[in-house]
């Protein structure tokens, strides 16, 4: 006999590997408070993917109760089941079991918020026709206390068809112990009667179905009625068989007649809950407290956009002061960091790969993070406390006026900081037109990359004058960012008259309560969207930060080291001291001169000097240039490494050997209007990889990064071209 | 009670009316239904933004704001104080 091993393997594991037992959806409208009860119920067991074709998030979350395993699908907000967005269909299609490799869930756990019944019945009596257990979660019910409203919640699930209705307050899990309960027994939860809202429509569905003889779902014939067909209900007509879409059209006939079906729909539905509300729901007093007077207070249009601006004001100062000294932090200590690297493993390629690609790589990365954590950290606040959506209401016509929405301002706000964040942040805006025309204009707002270029040759070219009571060097500055700020809206107002030519969108905003954030829902949703922007962001600038070091490095040429090591032999037996540091820096920094003006880039770089003739460039800008255009943060380095200061070198030394740089034929490189022209190119390119992969991911095409590439690059080249030739 | 109607655009802050009729052709306003904005349902006019445009409506205690040309699209009983 052979003996096996004995292997323990904890039953808690074993519990966590397999299958779970019961699958549920969780369904609510927008700021149902549904993603803070399903961080409450599933803590940080929680997984983030995608749907498959879509740039909707998938998060799944693990729930124990009673020795089961729950396995919870929070689902984007949708006010119905008829979609106007691609998030809010994706929730549609997951609840009818239309997602590949998702089977339908065993139950619906549908989030209503206990301020806003009106709409949440709206969704819930549509949920209740799906066959489907549903439990019914009352969330805030404290703020609908406190608001002076009372709910009979056994009146409301003897409405609701028996469905379970459970009181909860995420923030305080008071409620969710028993929901959680409830959720483990979902399979015995009786299906809800329906509640018998709108029987013509049930009616109408039931007789297509005999009509054709098909076995089909109710719900689904009833959403082809009122939808019509579409994309995602096509399996259903299908099924209906080849008299589907003419007996589909006369249902549709008899049923509405000339009334739009989803008219009819909120008809039916509405005139049911209100009378389910009248039922249920009694409205106290009001009681009136210091914080209802200071909300109507700032609702009111003036001190509301004041506020908007002070809260915009709070947000620019922290994402830019508060970072600053974090990210000096992170600059040295990969500055140190590399020194002490191609210190130990002295002068050789690996050592600079690891060195100046690597570690300066990983370190371009992560300097951005303090600013991205600071803005997400603000976003989600503003979101979470109802203000966002109080911002784009504030906004509207200012941002409808340049072609743009109201709910672009946040997306526009997070590109002074990086884009990527920014584009991903169009999400919340539904009109295709003005998501669209907001990618475009937002890599044009000054993001924290284009700083250190601006900062520098301010410094070395702008005199640091009064005028009036301004320095003139921060004119400039400023200049820069309103010129950004025009850019972007010129061209958000080109492209609606061209390629996003159409009808004005649709706008309506629920203007939720103000409310306090929940502190772990803040938490979990600000590590998610780091690890997002890490990802998106992080592996590209990483990735060209190692390829734009490989084209600086390579190839290497002995004879310039074998100068290098005569020069330095030389030097050491006429100088000694801080003079013999000095001068092998010197030496050094020569070398490093050289082999980069024979690199792949050095090479590129006078291969293409003479497109940028035209703007007063050398080869050295060029190449600088080149060099940046995947990533326009290390533009100052290559100009450190071209101009012989080392890449490391201080701006004052850099501006002095800039102003001192001559062309050829003896006249100075960096003249006033060159510098210009370079100000106008780097404030209009779009020299970012990362920003180019976030806009395709986005629009699902490579046609927008390419033509946003084209465009600016093209408005880029001109401008400076101009401002050569003419100034 | 009076008969008169007019539309959302047209009331005054802090007015409140019971929606009467929607101009239902226009698929944006079949949206705005679907939030609730069908007849019968009480209606605030609670603010607006700068300009008078978009306005800000209160729907059973919850806030939804509304472009002006929008609002146009829906006929309003008033209520006056009493009722």
């Amino acid at each position: 006999m052979t003996s096996t091993p004995e292997i323990r393997i904890p039953v808690s594991q074993i519990a966590n590997r397999r299958q779970p037992d019961v699958r549920v959806a969780v369904v609510g409208t927008p700021n149902s408070g549904k993603s803070t009860l399903f961080n409450r119920l599933t803590g940080l067991r929680q997984s983030v993917g995608n749907y498959p074709g879509v740039t909707v998030e998938k998060h799944i979350g693990i729930l124990r109760a009673d020795d089961r395993t729950i396995e919870l699908i929070d689902l984007p907000g949708t006010h119905a089941l008829s979609a106007h967005s691609s998030e809010e269909q994706i929730a549609i299609d997951v609840i009818l079991g239309r997602v590949a490799d998702m089977p339908p869930p065993d139950g619906i756990l549908a989030v209503v918020d206990a301020t806003n019944l009106y709409q949440g019945l709206y969704l819930v009596q549509q949920l209740l026709e799906l066959g489907l257990p549903v439990v019914v979660a009352l969330t805030m019910s404290d703020a609908a206390k406190r608001t002076g409203v009372q709910i009979d919640t056994d009146r409301l699930s003897e409405r609701l068809g028996g469905a379970p209705v459970v009181p909860v307050v995420s923030t305080t899990g008071h409620g969710v112990g028993a929901l959680r309960t409830t959720l483990a027994g979902i399979r015995s939860v009786p299906v809800p009667l329906s509640p018998n809202g709108w029987p013509a429509l049930a009616d109408a569905a039931r007789a297509l179905i005999a009509d054709t003889g098909i076995n089909v779902r109710r719900v689904e014939v009833e959403r082809l009625l009122i939808d019509g067909p579409n994309e995602s209900n096509r399996p259903t007509l299908d099924a209906l068989g080849a008299d589907g879409p003419e007996a589909l059209a006369r249902g549709q006939d008899q049923l509405f007649g000339l009334v739009p079906p989803l008219a009819a729909e909120a008809r039916a539905r509405y005139a049911w809950v209100r009378e389910v509300l009248r039922d249920v729901q009694t409205q106290g007093s009001l009681l009136s407290s210091w914080r209802t007077h200071v909300i109507a207070f700032f609702n009111r249009p003036v001190p509301g956009t004041i506020g908007l601006f002070v809260v915009m004001a709070i947000v620019f100062q922290a994402v830019f002061a508060w970072a600053t000294p974090l990210m000096d932090l992170i600059d040295g200590a990969a500055a140190a960091l590399g020194a002490s690297v191609s210190g130990a493993l002295g002068d050789n390629a690996l050592s600079s790969l690891i060195a100046d690609g690597m570690i300066a790589g990983v370190g371009s990365v992560v300097i951005f993070l303090p600013q991205i954590m600071i803005l997400f950290l603000f976003i989600i606040l503003l979101e979470d406390s109802g203000y966002l959506a109080r911002a784009a209401y504030l906004m509207d016509r200012a941002m409808r006026s340049v072609g743009l929405s109201g709910q672009s301002i946040i997306p526009m706000i997070s590109s002074f900081a990086c884009a990527v964040p920014g584009i991903m942040a169009t999400r919340v805006i539904p009109n295709r037109r003005d998501r669209f025309a907001t990618i475009l204009a937002a890599p044009f707002m000054t993001c924290s990359a284009r700083l250190p270029v601006y900062a520098l040759l301010i410094a070395a070219f702008v005199p640091e004058r009064q005028v009036a009571f301004l320095n003139l060097q921060g004119l400039v500055l400023l200049g820069l960012y309103l010129f950004g700020i025009v850019m972007g809206i010129l061209t958000a107002l080109l492209i609606r008259q061209t390629a996003l030519r159409g009808p004005k969108p649709p706008f309506a905003l629920m203007l939720p309560e103000f409310r306090r954030p929940d502190f772990r829902t803040v938490l979990i949703q600000l590590l998610g969207r780091a690890r997002v922007f890490l990802r998106r962001a992080g592996t590209v600038i990483f990735t060209v930060a190692i390829v734009v070091w490989a084209l600086a490095y390579f190839p290497r040429s002995d004879g310039i080291d074998v100068g290098t090591h005569d020069a330095i032999a030389r030097a050491e037996q006429t100088l000694s001291g801080v003079a013999l540091t000095a001068e092998i820096a010197d030496i050094g920094n020569q070398a490093a001169s050289l082999q980069l003006e024979q690199s792949f880039l050095g090479r590129a770089g006078k291969f293409v000097e003479p497109v940028f003739a035209p703007l007063g460039w050398d080869w050295r800008v060029s190449s600088a240039v080149i060099a940046g255009f995947p990533a326009r943060e290390v533009v100052i380095a290559v100009l450190g490494t071209v101009y012989a200061v080392g890449d490391e070198a201080d701006e004052l030394t850099l501006s002095e050997r800039l102003r001192s740089s001559r062309h050829a034929d003896g006249s100075p490189v960096f003249t006033l209007p060159m510098v210009i022209g370079l100000l106008i190119f780097y404030a209009c390119c779009l020299q970012c990889a990362a920003t180019l992969a976030v806009i395709r991911r986005e629009t699902n095409s490579w046609r927008w990064p390419v033509f946003a590439w084209l465009y600016m690059t093209t408005i880029g080249y001109v401008g400076a071209l101009l401002a050569y030739q003419l100034l | 009670m009076n008969d008169n109607t007019m539309t959302l655009a047209a009331m005054q802050r802090g007015q409140k009316g019971v929606i009467k009729a929607v101009d239902t052709a226009c698929p944006q306003v079949q949206r705005l239904m679907t939030l609730g904005l069908v007849e019968g349902a009480e209606i605030e006019l609670a603010g607006a933004a700068i300009g008078g445009d978009p306005l800000e409506f209160r729907l059973f205690g919850r806030g939804i704001s509304l472009r002006r040309e929008q609002a146009r699209h829906f006929s309003v009983a008033p209520l006056g104080p009493g009722d």
